[in-house]
């Protein structure tokens, strides 16, 4: 793609891009850091997920002002719109993302007696995939590739599968130990943080799309 | 926000493959476009790109260059402008032309709107003759601010007034299609805030096409743009898709600031 | 740390900046120079013009007191002046005056009122028949010769007869407005500009009227209509050319030309004036054509994509504002006209007119030409009445050209 011929324009998009790409990278950390926090009791790993979050938030506001600065001096149009657009709603959505692992970080000291629970070993596979959602739809995002952009939303059906086989597990389980229940409501929380980090990447995916094409996703 | 249905009636001019030679250089290459009736359609492109050659064609003022030369159809209401016995001062009553530089005549206020109806016998009367100056001033927003001095010269008014007289002019004569070419360039931007107010104003009564530099200001006014580039028409659609998602990867490096 | 001067700021640059200053100034001071110079060369011009010319302004008179009271004579009513002048002729006014001028003047003196002294009288008889009942003193013409004699030249016997009457008061230069409404004449005591001036108006009268039209219209067809090839290039270089032509070539075309036309009509100021308006016309086309191509195209372009037809484009928008400069052309080339004499006088306008032409169609002559014809006379009265005619020249150029500026301003200030 040519350059602008105001080349700050230029460099102004890419930082926001940069922004974005840090957000990313920051998100997937905290996913993989709750989840193994999660796995081994790990209390001190929650607290420094958690903590980490603030960083997050930062950078949002920063995107934010970025983004509007962008579009008031600028006055981009076409693709160029579209990507300003996609940034600001992305970056919001990769916030949440980053919530949504401090909350799962936050759990980790609540649940007792790990060892016996049957389902705690399928959170580890479900926040696998979500993370690789999430990192997968950042490369689309840095490539501009609607292609990949589709395939993630497309993974979004096996997360909401986990979930769902999850839920029913977890709910059996309570109903056969009643003195699990607290534990495993916060269990029941944790997956769908997950879950709700699969609907976020898919929103991301679609931004992405829309971004490259100029059209969201069908099916939407 | 404007929005964009779909054009309801028949096209109120036609062109097919229209071309325009200065002597051997040719100016503007096969455009075919219509233009609607109840839309403002605007012209964008850099510099040279053929869109003035174009308009200019449309009400037939490229005749009074020596060298201009035109080929293809122009029509008006399903009648050829060119080939057809078209008387054209007749043609330009229809389709009336607002330029860059406002150009009033140095004359009275009153003068300037009164001539174009004076000599196409449009009044009866003196009378009538100042019911249209007053109905053509009102509709153009200038009434309120020249109504005590009709008889000053047009050529004291400030330059949007100028302009927004120059727009009044062509009105009086009841055109159907109004042209105006880069109408805003020469204004500051109250005044030509005033004048794209005035255009919205004017929309539906009148076929409006602009040609503009400002993509700004032609997604602010119109409803259709065409996108002209080295003297071919690239790409035409509603505004809101050509500023958003344009087909054409020339088009998008042009109104994106890639060009050059 | 050193720091560089911006080049700007050096020794060397104010140097040469002080010698552009002082070449400003040496130019500044020629300007001046030449413009003192032009002025000075005007003021001697007129100077010279006005001195010389104020005393063609006045003639050498001589008062002579009649008493009616002793002769019978008579003006019968109802009789228009000629008939008066012949009736009072007949019954011996010219004695009358005589025998009155030897009784004022002297023997010698009485007869320096001139032949023609009791011509004067008898008019103002005509005019005033009460003057017939009383006394009264007229101021009659004196001779050539005593005229002369009194400022100084001419014959030296009539000196003392010109010192000893102008001692009793009898004898003195008065102003003479009779100078503007008299013709030709041989006497220069009798001689008078109103036949040249009368001449020169008729005769810039047909210029005008036929140079203007053509010329405009002609300006017009060949800044607007004319189709851009070679004819109309030869034809603008032809027009361009004949601006150019020394003004006796129009002389010898008007002899050829008009003279055989209308071989009666030598010396009318229809001829002239259409000799004259050939030598104009070209000036007027070139001043027309330049006033037509500075009206900006924006004007001509919103005439007409409001549908103006060319004809109005020209007639609405176009002429209005070449007009100043087409009447500034005007003045220029009337101007000239006003002031040519070899044409005129090649077409034969130097007869002797005694007479103020009636017509455009009557002998006549142009106050150049008299002015040259004066200026061959031997009599020294002639040479202040030829500077005094120059003085009229003038006027009536300033007049015209007023009027002429005033118009111009008029649609300047209209526009």
């Amino acid at each position: 793609m040519a350059e602008h011929t105001v080349k700050a324009f230029d460099e102004d998009i890419t930082r926001l891009r940069g922004l974005i790409a840090e957000m990313g990278g920051l998100a997937e950390l905290a996913i993989e850091e709750a989840m193994q926090a999660l796995v081994n009791g790990d209390e001190t790993l929650g607290e420094a997920v958690v903590a980490r979050d603030k960083k997050l938030d930062a950078l949002e506001n920063e995107v934010d002002a970025m983004a509007v600065r962008t579009l008031a001096l600028r006055a981009p149009m076409a693709d160029d719109l579209r990507e300003i657009i996609a940034a600001l709603k992305i970056g919001g959505v990769l916030e949440r993302i980053g919530d949504y692992s401090k909350n799962i970080a936050k759990r980790v000291g609540r649940i007792e007696g790990r060892s016996r629970f049957e389902p705690l070993t399928l959170l580890p596979a479900m926040g696998e995939l979500a993370a690789e959602m999430v990192h997968d739809v950042l490369t689309a995002y840095a490539a501009r590739d609607p292609v990949l952009a589709r395939e993630v939303i497309e993974r979004d059906a096996k997360v909401d599968a986990f979930y769902d086989s999850i839920f029913r597990n977890l709910v059996s389980y309570m109903v056969e130990n009643p003195a699990t229940i607290s534990s495993a409501a916060h269990l029941l929380f944790i997956a769908r943080n997950l879950e709700r980090i699969g609907d976020h990447a898919t929103n991301v995916a679609e931004m992405v799309h829309y971004s490259a094409v100029g059209t969201y996703p069908p099916d939407r | 926000m404007v929005t964009e249905e779909t054009s309801a009636s028949a096209p109120k001019m036609c062109t097919r493959d229209v071309s325009v030679f200065y002597g051997e250089k040719k100016a503007v290459d096969t455009v075919s476009i219509d233009i609607p009736r109840e839309f403002v359609t605007a012209f964008i492109g850099p510099s040279g790109c053929g869109k003035s050659t174009f308009l200019r064609a449309l009400n037939r003022m490229n005749d009074t260059i020596a060298s201009a030369r035109v080929e293809g159809t122009i029509e008006l209401d399903g009648e050829d402008i060119y080939r057809s016995k078209m008387d054209v001062v007749q043609l330009r009553a229809r389709v009336g032309m607002v330029f860059q530089k406002p150009n009033p005549f140095p004359k009275s206020i009153f003068e300037n709107i009164a001539y174009g109806p004076r000599i196409h016998g449009l009044a009866a009367n003196k009378a009538e003759l100042e019911t249209i100056v007053e109905k053509s001033l009102r509709r153009a927003g200038l009434w309120d601010e020249v109504k005590d001095r009709l008889n000053d010269s047009g050529t004291a008014l400030s330059g949007g007034q100028q302009q927004r007289l120059c727009i009044a002019r062509a009105i009086a004569v009841q055109p159907e299609v109004i042209l105006m070419d880069e109408p805003c360039s020469a204004l500051d931007p109250i005044a030509t805030a005033k004048i794209e107010e005035l255009i919205d104003e004017l929309r539906g009564r009148y076929a409006i096409v602009i040609v503009t530099h400002s993509m700004q200001q032609a997604a602010r006014v119109s409803q259709r743009t065409a996108f002209f580039h080295l003297g071919r028409m690239v790409e035409y659609g509603h505004t809101s898709d050509i500023f958003t998602n344009p087909r054409e990867e020339r088009t998008k490096d042009y109104i994106t600031g890639r060009y050059g | 740390m050193s720091e560089t001067l911006a080049p700007t700021r050096t020794p060397a640059f104010e140097a040469r900046l002080r010698k552009r200053y002082a070449a400003e100034r040496r130019f500044k001071l020629a300007g001046l120079g030449a413009i003192l110079f032009s002025v000075a060369v005007l003021v001697f011009l007129l100077g010279t013009m006005l001195i010389n010319g104020a005393g063609g302004f006045q003639r050498a008179t001589l008062k002579v007191p009649v008493d009616f009271t002793t002769v019978a004579l008579t003006v019968p009513q109802g009789l228009d002046q000629a008939a008066a002048m012949r009736t009072l002729e007949s019954q011996g006014l010219p004695e009358v005056v005589s025998f009155a001028a030897e009784q004022a003047l002297g023997a010698d003196g009485g007869a320096q009122i001139g032949a023609d002294g009791w011509r004067i009288v008898a008019e103002q008889l005509a005019a005033n028949p009460e003057l017939l009942r009383g006394r009264h003193e007229f101021v009659l013409p004196a001779s050539e010769d005593l005229a002369s004699a009194f400022s100084g030249d001419g014959q030296a016997e009539l000196q003392p007869l010109a010192r000893r009457l102008a001692a009793e008061g009898k004898l003195s230069n008065d102003f003479d407005p009779g100078f503007l409404t008299r013709s030709d004449a041989t006497d220069p005591q009798q001689v008078g500009i109103w036949g040249a001036l009368k001449g020169s108006m008729l005769t810039m009268l047909v210029t005008l009227s036929l140079a203007f039209p053509i010329g405009v219209l002609a300006a017009l067809y060949l800044e607007e209509y004319a189709p851009k090839n070679r004819w109309t290039d030869v034809i603008e270089v032809s027009i361009n050319n004949l601006a150019a032509v020394p003004s006796i070539i129009f002389g010898l075309l008007g002899l050829a030309v008009f003279l055989w036309m209308f071989p009666n009509m030598r010396s009318a100021p229809l001829i002239g004036g259409m000799t004259l308006a050939l030598m104009t016309m070209p000036v007027i086309v070139i001043a027309g054509r330049n006033a037509i191509k500075a009206v900006p195209p924006s004007i001509r372009d919103g005439a007409m994509a409001l549908g103006a037809s060319p004809i109005q484009v020209v007639f609405h928008h176009v002429l209005p504002l070449a007009l100043p400069g087409i009447l500034t052309g005007t003045i220029i080339g009337m101007a000239r006209a006003l002031g040519e004499t070899a044409p005129l006088l090649m077409i034969g306008m130097r007869a002797f007119v005694a007479t103020p032409p009636d017509g455009f169609t009557d002998p006549a002559t142009v106050l150049p030409v008299q002015i040259f014809l004066w200026s061959d006379e031997i009599d020294r009265g002639f040479v202040e009445r030829t500077s005094a005619a120059i003085i009229v020249l003038l006027l009536f150029l300033l007049l015209m050209n007023g009027v002429a500026i005033y118009l111009r301003n008029r649609f300047e200030k209209k526009w």
